[in-house]
């Protein structure tokens, strides 16, 4: 069968390891050249669901297409689709990361000196050109990241899954992780990549789907994530106290709904929850009508911790470890 | 990169050349790893060096075997413990495999999963061919002394390399179903002691106590001993040893090599 639409399709996964539920009627689909940030905390279901789609675990119920192929009824051709990198940074640390990445290639069935050719460009472009012939032992978790990705961007594989490819690596090496990742989808690689970190999610991926207790609880952009909870934040400071007896009765009606305005009268500063996203510039205009100046103006928007904290009632850290 | 590749009742399979194909890929990385360890080689030769000069020359003198020197009557058995002792490893290669994450990057490629297999084994062979031949060398140090044809002393060795490649499927189903590596370390072994022991390895059984000599008597290791002896040495008849001690080795092949197969599928 190879009538599909989206390189990625799972409807109504289930997974349970005797009587634990780790995914539960999971469903989502990627389209091509686009990334999907699968957002959840410890135990949501994350690493269960990139192994379901790496045809390392069979799931109990539900079906999961990748490229087309089913995962369970044949997994060889979603193998020669997919390249998987994780958090485990699956490389042998005995040989040397040239060696590692020649051994993929040769399992790619890729004959001899095109494996060693394909091991020595992928080096180059990881920039572990330098390391190349040390034993991999001898590497920093950043530079083993880098090789594990590297092994499975081997095939050249349209999709890629990456399983919470930052956690625990140093800001710089996760910069470098996440341009690695921005040139891939560039080039037209499907990816979907699981983090519990929302800044992660909200950087890389066209749509998020957030998870928990093994199902998708939303999914959209990560701007209609934050919008459908709400909405920024406007902070503003009047130099003039006595000002705000004017000031909150004339932005009541932009507060948004459950929201009221809430003031310091001591400190002058005033914070609304805005009902819309012209609200802000609408609260501007109409305090500066009324003569009220304005020391300062801040705009945040909800982070999607907010979002998570909003979805799930919880915080996205105050979860139990995942069953793997 | 489709080589080795046949579609087959509607869905794709390998070729197999292409599992044959994989798992010298997989030897290759093995022996590779080894190779970098050799601290690990001297170590693993040491060991049954240890055992041969303990027992030849403490043991030795205690032990009544008869007609035949004890030197003679030793090498046999503790040639066929070192076999055994080889191939524990290969559980505990897997066990590390498996908890690095090296396994799961194996079984997402294209590649035939029983090569990760294949491939382990066949190198705990390779290995193990140069750790009985030092074996062999350090016995004709201390007295060893084989009378048999050259052909016969060929199959005695051919039956103990066949021998120490059905106990690395047997290390590797255990290593694969306890998964944890230091459980694997202890679970590997425990079953080993017992075994080489109630055998006729180190001692005649004639003079172990009725039920251990009754366990002794159907121990495949012993068999496997007897048609060691019997090739080497001379002696009672090899023959029907041998050919118990591969039915044997054939019944424990066919029994866990699927059962390795369905631990790692699980793994």
């Amino acid at each position: 069968m190879n009538t599909y639409t989206d390189p990625i399709e799972v409807v109504d996964l289930a997974v349970s390891y005797g009587r634990v539920t780790a995914l539960d009627g999971l469903g989502l689909r990627i389209a091509a050249g686009t990334v999907l940030g699968v957002l959840g905390p410890n135990g949501a279901g994350k690493t269960t669901l990139i192994r379901v789609l790496s045809t390392l675990l069979r799931p109990t119920r539900g079906t999961a297409r990748v490229m087309g192929h089913d995962v369970v009824a044949d997994p060889l051709p979603v193998r020669r689709s997919i390249g998987l990198a994780g958090q485990y940074a699956a490389v042998d640390q005995e040989l040397t990361g040239r060696e590692n990445l020649e051994m993929v290639g040769r399992l790619y069935r890729l004959p001899r000196a095109e494996a060693r050719r394909r091991a020595g460009e992928i080096l180059e472009r990881f920039d572990l050109s330098g390391a190349a012939d040390r034993r991999v032992g001898t590497y920093s978790g950043g530079m083993r990241r880098r090789l594990d990705l590297a092994a499975g961007l081997t095939g050249r594989p349209p999709v890629l899954l990456l399983d919470e490819p930052t956690t625990g690596l140093d800001p710089r090496s996760r910069q470098e992780l996440w341009s690695i990742v921005d040139e891939l989808r560039d080039a037209g690689t499907t990816v979907l990549l699981t983090t519990q970190y929302l800044d992660e999610a909200d950087r890389l991926a066209q749509r998020i789907a957030v998870i928990a207790a093994g199902t998708v609880i939303a999914e959209g952009t990560p701007d209609t994530l934050k919008a459908g909870i709400g909405t920024d934040i406007l902070h503003l400071h009047l130099p003039e106290p006595a000002a705000l007896a004017t000031a909150v009765p004339l932005l009541a009606d932009l507060a948004a709904a459950g929201t009221t305005v809430t003031a310091d009268p001591v400190s002058g500063d005033l914070t609304v929850h805005v009902s819309r996203p012209d609200a802000s510039a609408e609260a501007l205009r109409r305090l500066d009508r009324h003569g009220v100046t304005v020391a300062t103006i801040q705009l945040t928007r909800p982070s999607l911790d907010d979002v998570f904290l909003s979805l799930t009632g919880r915080s996205a850290t105050a979860v139990p470890e995942e069953a793997r | 990169m489709s080589t080795g590749i046949v579609i087959r009742g509607g869905r794709q399979r390998l070729t197999a050349g292409a599992v044959l194909h994989d798992s010298r890929v997989m030897a290759g990385r093995q022996l590779r790893r080894t190779l970098r360890r050799p601290t690990y080689i001297v170590f693993s030769f040491i060991q049954p060096v240890i055992f041969v000069l303990l027992f030849r020359y403490i043991f030795g003198g205690a032990i009544d075997t008869g007609a035949t020197s004890y030197v003679n009557f030793l090498m046999p058995g503790i040639i066929v413990q070192t076999a055994i002792f080889g191939a524990l490893v290969t559980g505990l290669g897997l066990t590390e495999d498996v908890g690095s994450g090296v396994v799961d990057r194996l079984r997402s490629l294209p590649m035939a999963r029983s090569a990760v297999l294949v491939g382990r084994t066949v190198a705990d062979l390779v290995m193990n061919v140069f750790t009985l031949t030092v074996m062999i060398v350090v016995g004709l140090l201390v007295g060893f002394r084989p009378t048999q044809p050259a052909w016969q002393l060929g199959a005695a060795f051919l039956l103990v390399l066949a021998f120490s490649f059905v106990f690395s499927w047997i290390s590797a189903w255990i290593g694969l179903s306890v998964r944890n590596p230091e459980t694997a370390q202890s679970a590997g072994f425990i079953w080993v002691f017992p075994l080489t022991f109630a055998s006729s390895a180190f001692v005649p059984i004639a003079t172990m106590p009725g039920p251990v000599r009754a366990f002794a008597e159907h121990n495949p290791i012993t068999l496997v001993v007897d048609a060691v002896r019997g090739l080497t040495i001379g002696g009672p008849a090899a023959a029907g040893p041998a050919v118990r001690a591969l039915l044997w080795l054939t019944a424990l092949l066919l029994i866990f090599v699927p059962l390795t197969v369905h631990a790692f599928r699980r793994a």
